[in-house]
Protein backbone atom coordinates (compact mmCIF):
# COMPACT_ATOMS: atom_id res chain seq x y z
CA UNK A 1 0.00 0.00 0.00
CA UNK A 2 2.62 2.56 -1.20
CA UNK A 3 -0.05 5.34 -2.07
CA UNK A 4 -1.20 5.35 1.36
CA UNK A 5 1.73 5.48 4.10
CA UNK A 6 1.72 4.20 7.22
CA UNK A 7 -1.99 2.82 8.47
CA UNK A 8 -3.02 4.82 10.92
CA UNK A 9 -6.61 4.23 12.05
CA UNK A 10 -8.56 6.90 10.03
CA UNK A 11 -6.59 5.76 7.19
CA UNK A 12 -8.01 2.21 7.84
CA UNK A 13 -11.21 2.93 8.36
CA UNK A 14 -11.38 5.40 5.08
CA UNK A 15 -10.34 2.21 3.34
CA UNK A 16 -12.71 0.59 4.51
CA UNK A 17 -15.50 2.36 3.76
CA UNK A 18 -14.27 3.76 0.81
CA UNK A 19 -13.60 0.94 -0.47
CA UNK A 20 -17.53 -0.14 0.28
CA UNK A 21 -18.88 2.25 -1.37
CA UNK A 22 -16.03 2.28 -4.81
CA UNK A 23 -16.66 -1.20 -5.17
CA UNK A 24 -20.15 -1.19 -4.72
CA UNK A 25 -20.35 1.74 -7.15
CA UNK A 26 -18.57 -0.02 -9.70
CA UNK A 27 -21.10 -2.88 -9.73
CA UNK A 28 -24.13 -1.12 -9.78
CA UNK A 29 -22.71 0.89 -12.89
CA UNK A 30 -22.79 -2.79 -14.86
CA UNK A 31 -26.39 -2.39 -15.14
CA UNK A 32 -26.25 0.64 -17.28
CA UNK A 33 -28.24 -0.46 -20.05
CA UNK A 34 -29.33 -3.51 -18.98
CA UNK A 35 -31.99 -2.60 -16.21
CA UNK A 36 -35.29 -4.12 -15.90
CA UNK A 37 -37.37 -0.48 -16.45
CA UNK A 38 -36.66 2.64 -17.52
CA UNK A 39 -37.22 4.02 -14.06
CA UNK A 40 -34.14 1.59 -12.98
CA UNK A 41 -31.90 2.46 -15.04
CA UNK A 42 -31.84 6.13 -13.29
CA UNK A 43 -32.75 4.49 -9.67
CA UNK A 44 -29.65 2.16 -9.77
CA UNK A 45 -26.74 4.88 -11.75
CA UNK A 46 -28.28 7.71 -8.70
CA UNK A 47 -27.29 4.95 -6.15
CA UNK A 48 -24.19 4.25 -8.20
CA UNK A 49 -22.99 8.33 -8.37
CA UNK A 50 -23.56 8.99 -5.11
CA UNK A 51 -21.77 5.67 -3.54
CA UNK A 52 -18.49 6.81 -5.89
CA UNK A 53 -18.70 10.18 -4.80
CA UNK A 54 -18.75 8.98 -0.79
CA UNK A 55 -15.64 6.67 -1.90
CA UNK A 56 -13.87 9.96 -3.77
CA UNK A 57 -14.28 11.62 -0.24
CA UNK A 58 -13.78 9.14 1.83
CA UNK A 59 -10.28 7.41 -0.45
CA UNK A 60 -9.20 11.30 -0.57
CA UNK A 61 -9.10 11.29 3.36
CA UNK A 62 -6.57 8.22 2.81
CA UNK A 63 -4.53 9.50 -0.15
CA UNK A 64 -4.63 10.55 -3.65
CA UNK A 65 -8.07 8.51 -4.82
CA UNK A 66 -7.35 7.49 -8.54
CA UNK A 67 -3.94 6.04 -6.85
CA UNK A 68 -5.81 3.99 -4.64
CA UNK A 69 -8.91 3.11 -6.71
CA UNK A 70 -6.51 2.25 -10.17
CA UNK A 71 -3.00 1.07 -8.72
CA UNK A 72 -3.82 -1.15 -6.16
CA UNK A 73 -3.38 -4.73 -6.13
CA UNK A 74 -6.55 -6.69 -4.89
CA UNK A 75 -5.25 -7.89 -1.64
CA UNK A 76 -4.66 -4.47 -0.74
CA UNK A 77 -8.65 -3.30 -0.96
CA UNK A 78 -10.62 -3.36 2.22
CA UNK A 79 -14.03 -3.66 1.15
CA UNK A 80 -16.69 -6.12 2.35
CA UNK A 81 -16.55 -9.53 0.06
CA UNK A 82 -20.86 -8.38 -0.08
CA UNK A 83 -20.46 -5.78 -2.68
CA UNK A 84 -17.85 -7.40 -4.25
CA UNK A 85 -20.25 -10.16 -5.62
CA UNK A 86 -20.94 -10.05 -9.26
CA UNK A 87 -24.66 -8.44 -10.47
CA UNK A 88 -26.43 -11.95 -10.91
CA UNK A 89 -30.35 -11.17 -11.80
CA UNK A 90 -32.41 -8.21 -10.51
CA UNK A 91 -33.49 -10.28 -7.51
CA UNK A 92 -29.46 -10.32 -6.36
CA UNK A 93 -28.71 -7.04 -6.70
CA UNK A 94 -31.90 -6.02 -4.39
CA UNK A 95 -30.64 -8.31 -2.22
CA UNK A 96 -27.53 -6.85 -1.90
CA UNK A 97 -28.63 -3.58 -1.92
CA UNK A 98 -30.88 -4.34 1.09
CA UNK A 99 -28.35 -5.91 2.67
CA UNK A 100 -25.82 -3.37 2.49
CA UNK A 101 -28.04 0.05 2.70
CA UNK A 102 -29.04 -0.99 6.05
CA UNK A 103 -25.85 -1.52 7.18
CA UNK A 104 -24.70 1.74 5.95
CA UNK A 105 -27.42 3.16 6.86
CA UNK A 106 -26.95 2.32 10.29
CA UNK A 107 -23.43 2.80 10.97
CA UNK A 108 -23.66 6.28 9.34
CA UNK A 109 -26.32 7.15 11.35
CA UNK A 110 -23.77 6.53 14.62
CA UNK A 111 -20.99 8.03 12.82
CA UNK A 112 -22.43 11.04 11.92
CA UNK A 113 -23.71 11.66 15.59
CA UNK A 114 -19.92 11.21 17.18
CA UNK A 115 -17.43 13.66 16.66
CA UNK A 116 -14.63 11.62 15.01
CA UNK A 117 -12.85 12.26 11.66
CA UNK A 118 -16.10 10.55 9.84
CA UNK A 119 -18.74 12.47 10.72
CA UNK A 120 -18.92 15.24 8.18
CA UNK A 121 -19.21 13.07 5.64
CA UNK A 122 -21.35 10.23 7.47
CA UNK A 123 -23.61 13.42 8.08
CA UNK A 124 -24.05 14.14 4.29
CA UNK A 125 -24.22 10.78 3.26
CA UNK A 126 -26.77 9.35 5.64
CA UNK A 127 -29.48 11.15 3.67
CA UNK A 128 -28.38 9.56 0.54
CA UNK A 129 -28.34 6.13 1.79
CA UNK A 130 -31.82 6.55 3.48
CA UNK A 131 -32.95 6.94 0.12
CA UNK A 132 -31.19 3.66 -1.39
CA UNK A 133 -32.46 1.77 1.80
CA UNK A 134 -35.47 2.70 0.80
CA UNK A 135 -35.02 1.77 -2.70
CA UNK A 136 -33.96 -1.53 -1.22
CA UNK A 137 -36.92 -2.35 0.92
CA UNK A 138 -39.80 -1.26 -1.62
CA UNK A 139 -37.92 -3.72 -3.98
CA UNK A 140 -37.34 -6.07 -1.70
CA UNK A 141 -41.40 -6.32 -1.00
CA UNK A 142 -42.53 -6.10 -4.49
CA UNK A 143 -40.46 -8.75 -5.52
CA UNK A 144 -40.97 -10.90 -2.23
CA UNK A 145 -44.47 -10.46 -2.73
CA UNK A 146 -44.97 -10.10 -6.66
CA UNK A 147 -45.21 -13.25 -8.39
CA UNK A 148 -44.64 -17.19 -7.88
CA UNK A 149 -41.05 -16.56 -9.99
CA UNK A 150 -39.99 -13.14 -8.17
CA UNK A 151 -40.76 -14.70 -4.77
CA UNK A 152 -38.13 -17.76 -5.82
CA UNK A 153 -35.99 -15.55 -7.46
CA UNK A 154 -35.94 -13.27 -4.24
CA UNK A 155 -35.53 -16.18 -1.91
CA UNK A 156 -32.81 -17.42 -3.61
CA UNK A 157 -30.87 -14.38 -3.79
CA UNK A 158 -31.44 -13.71 -0.10
CA UNK A 159 -29.73 -16.94 0.92
CA UNK A 160 -26.85 -16.52 -1.45
CA UNK A 161 -25.88 -13.49 -0.28
CA UNK A 162 -26.37 -14.12 3.75
CA UNK A 163 -22.95 -15.68 3.80
CA UNK A 164 -21.51 -12.27 3.33
CA UNK A 165 -23.47 -10.45 6.48
CA UNK A 166 -21.34 -11.71 9.14
CA UNK A 167 -18.36 -9.91 7.78
CA UNK A 168 -20.19 -6.19 8.20
CA UNK A 169 -20.25 -6.43 11.86
CA UNK A 170 -16.55 -7.17 12.57
CA UNK A 171 -14.80 -4.41 14.05
CA UNK A 172 -12.72 -1.76 11.66
CA UNK A 173 -10.10 -0.14 13.24
CA UNK A 174 -10.90 3.67 13.91
CA UNK A 175 -14.50 3.21 13.82
CA UNK A 176 -15.86 3.43 17.53
CA UNK A 177 -19.13 1.44 17.01
CA UNK A 178 -20.58 -0.95 18.96
CA UNK A 179 -20.82 -3.76 16.88
CA UNK A 180 -23.10 -6.19 17.99
CA UNK A 181 -25.40 -3.86 19.21
CA UNK A 182 -25.00 -2.76 15.44
CA UNK A 183 -25.62 -6.21 14.47
CA UNK A 184 -28.77 -6.80 16.29
CA UNK A 185 -30.58 -3.46 15.11
CA UNK A 186 -28.99 -4.41 11.38
CA UNK A 187 -30.61 -8.15 11.62
CA UNK A 188 -34.23 -6.49 13.47
CA UNK A 189 -34.62 -4.31 10.06
CA UNK A 190 -33.78 -7.47 7.48
CA UNK A 191 -35.66 -8.95 9.15
CA UNK A 192 -38.63 -7.38 9.42
CA UNK A 193 -38.61 -6.19 5.90
CA UNK A 194 -38.04 -10.17 4.71
CA UNK A 195 -41.03 -10.58 6.19
CA UNK A 196 -43.56 -8.30 5.12
CA UNK A 197 -42.13 -9.38 1.74
CA UNK A 198 -43.45 -13.00 2.57
CA UNK A 199 -40.21 -14.10 2.34
CA UNK A 200 -38.02 -16.62 5.06
CA UNK A 201 -34.98 -15.41 7.01
CA UNK A 202 -31.92 -17.19 5.81
CA UNK A 203 -31.31 -20.31 8.72
CA UNK A 204 -27.31 -20.50 7.28
CA UNK A 205 -24.13 -19.48 8.39
CA UNK A 206 -23.57 -15.58 8.22
CA UNK A 207 -19.72 -15.79 7.40
CA UNK A 208 -18.30 -18.46 5.09
CA UNK A 209 -15.95 -21.21 7.13
CA UNK A 210 -12.96 -19.87 5.66
CA UNK A 211 -13.24 -16.44 5.10
CA UNK A 212 -14.42 -14.56 8.54
CA UNK A 213 -13.91 -10.87 8.19
CA UNK A 214 -11.80 -11.42 4.89
CA UNK A 215 -12.29 -8.44 2.91
CA UNK A 216 -11.43 -6.05 5.50
CA UNK A 217 -8.37 -7.92 5.76
CA UNK A 218 -7.60 -8.03 1.51
CA UNK A 219 -9.12 -11.34 1.77
CA UNK A 220 -11.72 -10.99 -1.85
CA UNK A 221 -13.71 -13.98 -3.75
CA UNK A 222 -12.33 -14.81 -7.11
CA UNK A 223 -14.83 -12.34 -9.37
CA UNK A 224 -13.28 -9.42 -7.59
CA UNK A 225 -9.89 -9.73 -9.32
CA UNK A 226 -11.45 -9.59 -12.48
CA UNK A 227 -13.90 -6.85 -11.82
CA UNK A 228 -10.31 -4.79 -11.00
CA UNK A 229 -8.75 -5.95 -14.41
CA UNK A 230 -11.55 -4.00 -15.95
CA UNK A 231 -11.36 -1.35 -13.86
CA UNK A 232 -7.84 -0.71 -13.44
CA UNK A 233 -6.63 -1.46 -17.39
CA UNK A 234 -6.67 1.72 -19.38
CA UNK A 235 -5.64 3.62 -16.06
CA UNK A 236 -2.30 1.19 -15.76
CA UNK A 237 -2.24 1.04 -19.32
CA UNK A 238 -1.01 4.92 -19.44
CA UNK A 239 1.37 4.85 -16.72
CA UNK A 240 1.68 8.49 -15.54
CA UNK A 241 -0.55 9.72 -17.80
CA UNK A 242 -3.73 12.40 -16.81
CA UNK A 243 -7.41 12.11 -18.03
CA UNK B 1 -57.63 25.07 -28.79
CA UNK B 2 -56.36 26.72 -26.04
CA UNK B 3 -54.15 29.23 -27.70
CA UNK B 4 -55.58 32.90 -28.90
CA UNK B 5 -55.24 32.48 -32.33
CA UNK B 6 -57.14 29.32 -31.88
CA UNK B 7 -59.35 30.73 -29.85
CA UNK B 8 -60.36 33.51 -31.82
CA UNK B 9 -60.67 31.36 -35.44
CA UNK B 10 -62.64 28.79 -33.55
CA UNK B 11 -65.53 31.29 -32.25
CA UNK B 12 -65.74 32.74 -35.61
CA UNK B 13 -66.35 29.03 -37.44
CA UNK B 14 -68.96 26.65 -37.51
CA UNK B 15 -67.20 23.28 -35.29
CA UNK B 16 -66.55 20.92 -37.51
CA UNK B 17 -68.34 21.66 -40.54
CA UNK B 18 -66.67 21.53 -43.81
CA UNK B 19 -66.93 24.78 -46.26
CA UNK B 20 -66.66 24.60 -49.79
CA UNK B 21 -62.52 23.75 -49.63
CA UNK B 22 -63.14 20.88 -47.38
CA UNK B 23 -61.41 22.32 -44.35
CA UNK B 24 -63.27 21.95 -40.96
CA UNK B 25 -63.25 25.10 -38.45
CA UNK B 26 -60.80 22.87 -36.00
CA UNK B 27 -58.28 22.23 -39.47
CA UNK B 28 -58.24 26.13 -39.15
CA UNK B 29 -58.04 26.89 -35.97
CA UNK B 30 -54.79 24.44 -35.56
CA UNK B 31 -53.42 26.01 -38.93
CA UNK B 32 -54.43 29.71 -37.24
CA UNK B 33 -52.37 28.36 -34.19
CA UNK B 34 -49.30 27.23 -36.08
CA UNK B 35 -48.96 30.38 -37.64
CA UNK B 36 -49.19 32.36 -34.84
CA UNK B 37 -46.14 30.45 -33.58
CA UNK B 38 -48.31 29.17 -30.27
CA UNK B 39 -48.10 26.01 -28.90
CA UNK B 40 -50.77 23.28 -29.63
CA UNK B 41 -51.77 21.11 -26.50
CA UNK B 42 -52.27 17.78 -25.57
CA UNK B 43 -56.08 18.25 -25.44
CA UNK B 44 -56.30 20.41 -28.61
CA UNK B 45 -57.66 18.89 -31.88
CA UNK B 46 -54.82 18.22 -34.70
CA UNK B 47 -54.65 16.50 -37.70
CA UNK B 48 -54.06 13.07 -37.65
CA UNK B 49 -50.88 12.98 -39.91
CA UNK B 50 -49.35 15.65 -37.70
CA UNK B 51 -49.79 13.28 -34.44
CA UNK B 52 -48.55 10.83 -36.64
CA UNK B 53 -45.56 12.97 -37.13
CA UNK B 54 -45.00 13.70 -33.97
CA UNK B 55 -45.26 10.54 -32.40
CA UNK B 56 -42.77 8.84 -35.32
CA UNK B 57 -40.34 12.19 -34.66
CA UNK B 58 -40.38 12.07 -30.20
CA UNK B 59 -40.31 8.04 -30.37
CA UNK B 60 -37.04 7.83 -32.92
CA UNK B 61 -35.63 10.44 -30.34
CA UNK B 62 -36.64 8.70 -26.93
CA UNK B 63 -35.56 4.89 -28.30
CA UNK B 64 -32.16 6.97 -29.64
CA UNK B 65 -31.69 8.17 -25.98
CA UNK B 66 -31.93 4.51 -24.88
CA UNK B 67 -30.19 3.32 -26.93
CA UNK B 68 -27.49 5.79 -27.02
CA UNK B 69 -26.84 5.06 -23.23
CA UNK B 70 -24.87 1.34 -24.82
CA UNK B 71 -21.97 3.02 -26.41
CA UNK B 72 -21.07 5.25 -23.40
CA UNK B 73 -21.78 2.72 -20.71
CA UNK B 74 -19.38 0.54 -22.71
CA UNK B 75 -16.51 2.44 -21.23
CA UNK B 76 -18.23 2.77 -17.40
CA UNK B 77 -16.37 0.25 -16.23
CA UNK B 78 -13.02 1.41 -17.40
CA UNK B 79 -13.30 4.88 -17.02
CA UNK B 80 -9.66 6.10 -16.32
CA UNK B 81 -10.11 8.14 -13.78
CA UNK B 82 -13.30 8.41 -10.80
CA UNK B 83 -13.79 11.80 -11.86
CA UNK B 84 -13.99 10.80 -15.58
CA UNK B 85 -16.29 7.99 -14.45
CA UNK B 86 -18.73 9.93 -12.29
CA UNK B 87 -19.39 12.33 -15.17
CA UNK B 88 -19.62 9.49 -17.56
CA UNK B 89 -22.42 7.83 -15.44
CA UNK B 90 -23.99 10.77 -14.75
CA UNK B 91 -24.33 11.35 -18.53
CA UNK B 92 -25.82 7.67 -19.02
CA UNK B 93 -28.12 8.42 -16.50
CA UNK B 94 -29.46 11.90 -18.35
CA UNK B 95 -29.98 9.94 -21.04
CA UNK B 96 -32.29 7.43 -19.45
CA UNK B 97 -34.01 10.26 -17.64
CA UNK B 98 -34.02 12.20 -21.45
CA UNK B 99 -36.05 8.51 -22.34
CA UNK B 100 -38.37 9.12 -19.70
CA UNK B 101 -39.18 12.69 -20.76
CA UNK B 102 -39.81 11.43 -24.20
CA UNK B 103 -41.42 8.93 -23.80
CA UNK B 104 -43.81 10.91 -21.43
CA UNK B 105 -44.10 13.39 -24.12
CA UNK B 106 -45.10 10.16 -26.57
CA UNK B 107 -47.90 9.37 -23.84
CA UNK B 108 -49.63 12.62 -24.46
CA UNK B 109 -50.17 12.41 -28.00
CA UNK B 110 -52.01 8.83 -26.92
CA UNK B 111 -49.13 6.19 -27.25
CA UNK B 112 -48.10 4.27 -24.22
CA UNK B 113 -44.56 3.42 -23.65
CA UNK B 114 -45.06 -0.11 -24.02
CA UNK B 115 -46.23 -0.25 -27.39
CA UNK B 116 -43.22 2.11 -28.15
CA UNK B 117 -40.81 0.36 -27.09
CA UNK B 118 -42.66 -3.16 -28.52
CA UNK B 119 -42.20 -0.69 -32.26
CA UNK B 120 -38.19 -0.46 -31.47
CA UNK B 121 -37.72 -4.73 -30.23
CA UNK B 122 -39.43 -5.08 -33.99
CA UNK B 123 -38.13 -3.12 -35.97
CA UNK B 124 -40.76 -0.84 -37.17
CA UNK B 125 -39.41 2.29 -35.24
CA UNK B 126 -35.96 3.36 -35.85
CA UNK B 127 -33.30 4.96 -33.49
CA UNK B 128 -30.26 7.43 -34.94
CA UNK B 129 -28.04 5.63 -37.16
CA UNK B 130 -25.42 7.35 -35.10
CA UNK B 131 -25.46 4.16 -32.31
CA UNK B 132 -24.52 1.89 -34.65
CA UNK B 133 -21.20 2.65 -34.34
CA UNK B 134 -18.75 1.29 -32.21
CA UNK B 135 -16.24 2.91 -28.86
CA UNK B 136 -13.51 1.33 -29.49
CA UNK B 137 -11.36 3.76 -27.18
CA UNK B 138 -11.94 5.92 -24.17
CA UNK B 139 -11.60 8.93 -26.41
CA UNK B 140 -14.60 7.65 -28.76
CA UNK B 141 -16.68 8.78 -25.20
CA UNK B 142 -15.25 12.25 -25.50
CA UNK B 143 -15.99 12.09 -29.50
CA UNK B 144 -19.37 11.40 -29.12
CA UNK B 145 -19.46 14.31 -26.62
CA UNK B 146 -18.09 16.55 -28.59
CA UNK B 147 -19.46 15.61 -32.46
CA UNK B 148 -22.36 13.99 -31.41
CA UNK B 149 -24.18 16.14 -28.74
CA UNK B 150 -22.77 18.67 -30.73
CA UNK B 151 -24.87 17.71 -33.72
CA UNK B 152 -27.77 16.62 -31.47
CA UNK B 153 -27.93 20.21 -29.68
CA UNK B 154 -27.80 22.01 -33.38
CA UNK B 155 -30.67 19.72 -34.55
CA UNK B 156 -32.63 20.20 -31.10
CA UNK B 157 -32.32 23.48 -29.83
CA UNK B 158 -35.48 24.71 -32.58
CA UNK B 159 -37.18 21.89 -31.19
CA UNK B 160 -37.44 23.61 -28.15
CA UNK B 161 -39.74 26.14 -30.20
CA UNK B 162 -41.50 23.10 -31.87
CA UNK B 163 -45.51 23.62 -32.20
CA UNK B 164 -46.15 20.95 -29.82
CA UNK B 165 -46.02 21.87 -26.31
CA UNK B 166 -45.00 18.76 -24.37
CA UNK B 167 -42.22 18.38 -27.19
CA UNK B 168 -40.93 21.75 -26.83
CA UNK B 169 -40.81 21.67 -23.13
CA UNK B 170 -38.97 18.42 -23.02
CA UNK B 171 -36.71 19.63 -25.23
CA UNK B 172 -36.14 22.58 -22.89
CA UNK B 173 -34.87 20.66 -20.54
CA UNK B 174 -32.87 18.05 -22.35
CA UNK B 175 -30.69 20.68 -24.22
CA UNK B 176 -29.61 22.28 -21.19
CA UNK B 177 -27.81 19.22 -20.39
CA UNK B 178 -26.71 17.66 -23.55
CA UNK B 179 -25.02 21.33 -23.52
CA UNK B 180 -23.26 20.10 -20.10
CA UNK B 181 -22.58 16.57 -21.74
CA UNK B 182 -20.85 18.87 -25.55
CA UNK B 183 -18.75 20.39 -22.86
CA UNK B 184 -17.32 17.48 -21.16
CA UNK B 185 -16.69 16.03 -24.33
CA UNK B 186 -14.58 18.66 -25.58
CA UNK B 187 -13.10 18.49 -22.25
CA UNK B 188 -12.16 15.08 -22.14
CA UNK B 189 -10.78 15.39 -25.76
CA UNK B 190 -8.69 18.62 -24.48
CA UNK B 191 -7.27 16.61 -21.43
CA UNK B 192 -6.25 14.15 -23.90
CA UNK B 193 -4.80 16.26 -26.84
CA UNK B 194 -2.94 17.72 -24.37
CA UNK B 195 -1.71 14.53 -23.08
CA UNK B 196 0.66 11.88 -23.64
CA UNK B 197 1.58 11.51 -27.42
CA UNK B 198 -0.65 7.95 -27.39
CA UNK B 199 -3.66 9.79 -25.52
CA UNK B 200 -3.51 12.66 -28.49
CA UNK B 201 -2.90 10.19 -30.89
CA UNK B 202 -6.65 8.01 -29.77
CA UNK B 203 -7.97 11.34 -29.65
CA UNK B 204 -7.18 12.35 -33.56
CA UNK B 205 -8.34 8.47 -34.48
CA UNK B 206 -11.61 8.60 -32.53
CA UNK B 207 -12.82 12.00 -33.87
CA UNK B 208 -11.42 10.17 -37.54
CA UNK B 209 -13.94 7.58 -37.00
CA UNK B 210 -16.66 9.82 -35.56
CA UNK B 211 -17.25 13.11 -37.68
CA UNK B 212 -18.42 12.10 -40.82
CA UNK B 213 -21.43 9.67 -39.13
CA UNK B 214 -21.86 12.93 -37.43
CA UNK B 215 -22.84 14.87 -40.03
CA UNK B 216 -24.93 12.06 -41.18
CA UNK B 217 -26.56 12.81 -38.18
CA UNK B 218 -28.73 15.75 -39.48
CA UNK B 219 -29.90 13.26 -42.74
CA UNK B 220 -30.58 13.25 -45.86
CA UNK B 221 -29.98 16.58 -48.12
CA UNK B 222 -32.98 18.26 -48.55
CA UNK B 223 -33.84 17.56 -51.98
CA UNK B 224 -33.85 13.21 -50.54
CA UNK B 225 -35.83 13.92 -47.55
CA UNK B 226 -38.52 12.68 -46.91
CA UNK B 227 -40.52 14.01 -44.30
CA UNK B 228 -38.84 17.95 -44.36
CA UNK B 229 -41.14 19.89 -46.03
CA UNK B 230 -44.41 18.37 -44.43
CA UNK B 231 -42.60 18.94 -41.08
CA UNK B 232 -41.43 22.72 -41.57
CA UNK B 233 -44.78 23.91 -42.69
CA UNK B 234 -46.11 22.27 -39.66
CA UNK B 235 -43.23 23.99 -37.45
CA UNK B 236 -42.20 21.02 -35.59
CA UNK B 237 -39.10 21.77 -38.03
CA UNK B 238 -37.54 25.39 -38.12
CA UNK B 239 -34.52 24.37 -40.84
CA UNK B 240 -33.39 22.13 -43.63
CA UNK B 241 -31.13 19.55 -43.26
CA UNK B 242 -28.32 21.24 -45.22
CA UNK B 243 -28.59 24.38 -43.00
CA UNK B 244 -28.40 22.39 -39.54
CA UNK B 245 -25.20 20.42 -41.54
CA UNK B 246 -23.55 23.96 -42.30
CA UNK B 247 -23.99 25.23 -39.23
CA UNK B 248 -22.81 22.36 -37.22
CA UNK B 249 -19.48 22.32 -39.43
CA UNK B 250 -18.86 25.93 -39.02
CA UNK B 251 -19.27 25.69 -35.60
CA UNK B 252 -16.79 22.32 -35.39
CA UNK B 253 -13.77 24.09 -37.09
CA UNK B 254 -12.80 26.81 -35.01
CA UNK B 255 -12.89 24.09 -31.75
CA UNK B 256 -11.00 21.49 -33.55
CA UNK B 257 -8.45 23.82 -34.01
CA UNK B 258 -8.66 24.48 -30.19
CA UNK B 259 -8.25 21.16 -29.77
CA UNK B 260 -5.30 20.82 -31.91
CA UNK B 261 -6.77 17.84 -33.84
CA UNK B 262 -8.09 17.39 -37.29
CA UNK B 263 -10.71 16.92 -39.05
CA UNK B 264 -10.46 14.02 -41.65
CA UNK B 265 -11.54 16.14 -45.01
CA UNK B 266 -9.26 17.47 -47.35
CA UNK B 267 -12.12 19.57 -48.96
CA UNK B 268 -12.64 21.27 -45.60
CA UNK B 269 -11.73 25.03 -46.32
CA UNK B 270 -13.25 28.71 -45.52
CA UNK B 271 -15.17 30.23 -48.04
CA UNK B 272 -15.09 34.25 -48.34
CA UNK B 273 -18.11 34.39 -50.38
CA UNK B 274 -20.30 32.31 -48.91
CA UNK B 275 -19.61 33.18 -45.46
CA UNK B 276 -19.32 29.53 -44.79
CA UNK B 277 -16.75 26.59 -44.32
CA UNK B 278 -17.10 24.25 -47.59
CA UNK B 279 -16.69 20.68 -47.13
CA UNK B 280 -16.41 17.28 -48.94
CA UNK B 281 -18.93 15.26 -50.05
CA UNK B 282 -20.74 12.89 -47.32
CA UNK B 283 -20.80 9.36 -47.99
CA UNK B 284 -24.68 8.30 -48.54
CA UNK B 285 -24.03 5.01 -49.40
CA UNK B 286 -22.82 4.27 -46.21
CA UNK B 287 -25.41 6.27 -44.32
CA UNK B 288 -28.59 4.44 -46.26
CA UNK B 289 -26.25 0.66 -45.52
CA UNK B 290 -26.28 1.77 -41.92
CA UNK B 291 -29.50 2.67 -41.76
CA UNK B 292 -30.94 -0.74 -43.31
CA UNK B 293 -29.17 -2.38 -41.15
CA UNK B 294 -25.55 -3.02 -42.23
CA UNK B 295 -24.12 -1.05 -39.39
CA UNK B 296 -20.80 -2.10 -37.37
CA UNK B 297 -23.49 -2.17 -34.47
CA UNK B 298 -27.22 -2.45 -35.24
CA UNK B 299 -27.36 -6.06 -34.30
CA UNK B 300 -25.64 -5.56 -31.09
CA UNK B 301 -27.66 -2.59 -29.96
CA UNK B 302 -30.80 -3.75 -30.88
CA UNK B 303 -30.25 -7.87 -29.49
CA UNK B 304 -29.02 -6.16 -26.15
CA UNK B 305 -32.33 -3.57 -25.70
CA UNK B 306 -34.19 -6.56 -26.40
CA UNK B 307 -32.48 -8.59 -24.06
CA UNK B 308 -32.42 -6.23 -21.02
CA UNK B 309 -36.45 -5.61 -21.61
CA UNK B 310 -37.15 -9.59 -22.10
CA UNK B 311 -34.82 -10.66 -19.26
CA UNK B 312 -36.85 -7.87 -16.96
CA UNK B 313 -39.96 -9.00 -17.48
CA UNK B 314 -40.64 -10.84 -14.78
CA UNK B 315 -39.49 -7.88 -12.44
CA UNK B 316 -42.19 -5.50 -14.24
CA UNK B 317 -44.71 -8.57 -13.77
CA UNK B 318 -43.69 -8.57 -9.99
CA UNK B 319 -44.11 -4.88 -10.16
CA UNK B 320 -47.47 -4.94 -11.30
CA UNK B 321 -48.77 -8.11 -9.28
CA UNK B 322 -47.41 -6.23 -5.89
CA UNK B 323 -49.20 -3.18 -6.57
CA UNK B 324 -52.32 -4.49 -7.57
CA UNK B 325 -52.54 -6.67 -4.22
CA UNK B 326 -51.56 -3.33 -2.53
CA UNK B 327 -52.78 -0.47 -4.02
CA UNK B 328 -55.27 -1.75 -6.19
CA UNK B 329 -53.06 -0.11 -9.30
CA UNK B 330 -51.40 -2.14 -11.84
CA UNK B 331 -48.25 -0.27 -13.08
CA UNK B 332 -45.83 -0.88 -9.72
CA UNK B 333 -42.78 -0.04 -11.64
CA UNK B 334 -43.59 3.91 -11.73
CA UNK B 335 -44.12 4.74 -7.73
CA UNK B 336 -42.24 5.22 -4.81
CA UNK B 337 -38.74 4.46 -4.32
CA UNK B 338 -36.98 4.86 -7.38
CA UNK B 339 -39.74 7.35 -8.56
CA UNK B 340 -37.64 9.39 -6.19
CA UNK B 341 -34.76 8.76 -7.99
CA UNK B 342 -35.75 10.28 -10.86
CA UNK B 343 -36.98 13.30 -9.23
CA UNK B 344 -33.54 14.08 -7.40
CA UNK B 345 -31.83 13.25 -11.18
CA UNK B 346 -34.51 15.76 -12.66
CA UNK B 347 -33.78 18.70 -9.85
CA UNK B 348 -30.28 18.30 -10.45
CA UNK B 349 -30.17 19.05 -14.46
Amino acid sequence: MTATGPATAPVTAALALGDDALVLSHRLGEWAGHAPVLEEEVALANIALDLLGQARVLLSLAGDEDELAYLREERSFRNLQLVEQPGGDFAHTIARQLYFSTYQHLLYAELAAGDGPFAPLAAKAVKEVAYHRDHAEQWTLRLGDGTEESHGRMHRACEALWKFTGEMFQPVQGLDIDWTRLDERWRESVEAVLRRATLPVPEGPRTGAWSAGAGRQGLHTEPFGRMLAELQHLHRSHPGATW
Amino acid sequence: MATPAAQRTARTEADGTPDTVGTTAYQRAFDAAVAADERVEPRDWMPDAYRATLVRQIAQHAHSEIIGMQPEANWITRAPSLRRKAILMAKVQDEAGHGLYLYSAAETLGTSREELLDKLHSGRQKYSSIFNYPTLTWADVGAIGWLVDGAAITNQVPLCRCSYGPYARAMVRICKEESFHQRQGYELLLALSKGTTEQHAMAQDAVNRWWWPSLMMFGPPDDASQHSAQSMEWKIKRHSNDELRQRFVDICVPQAESLDLTLPDPDLRWNEERGHYDFGPIDWTEFWEVLKGNGPCNEQRITQRRRAHDEGAWVREAAAAYAAKHTGHTDGTRTTGHQTAHETEAERA
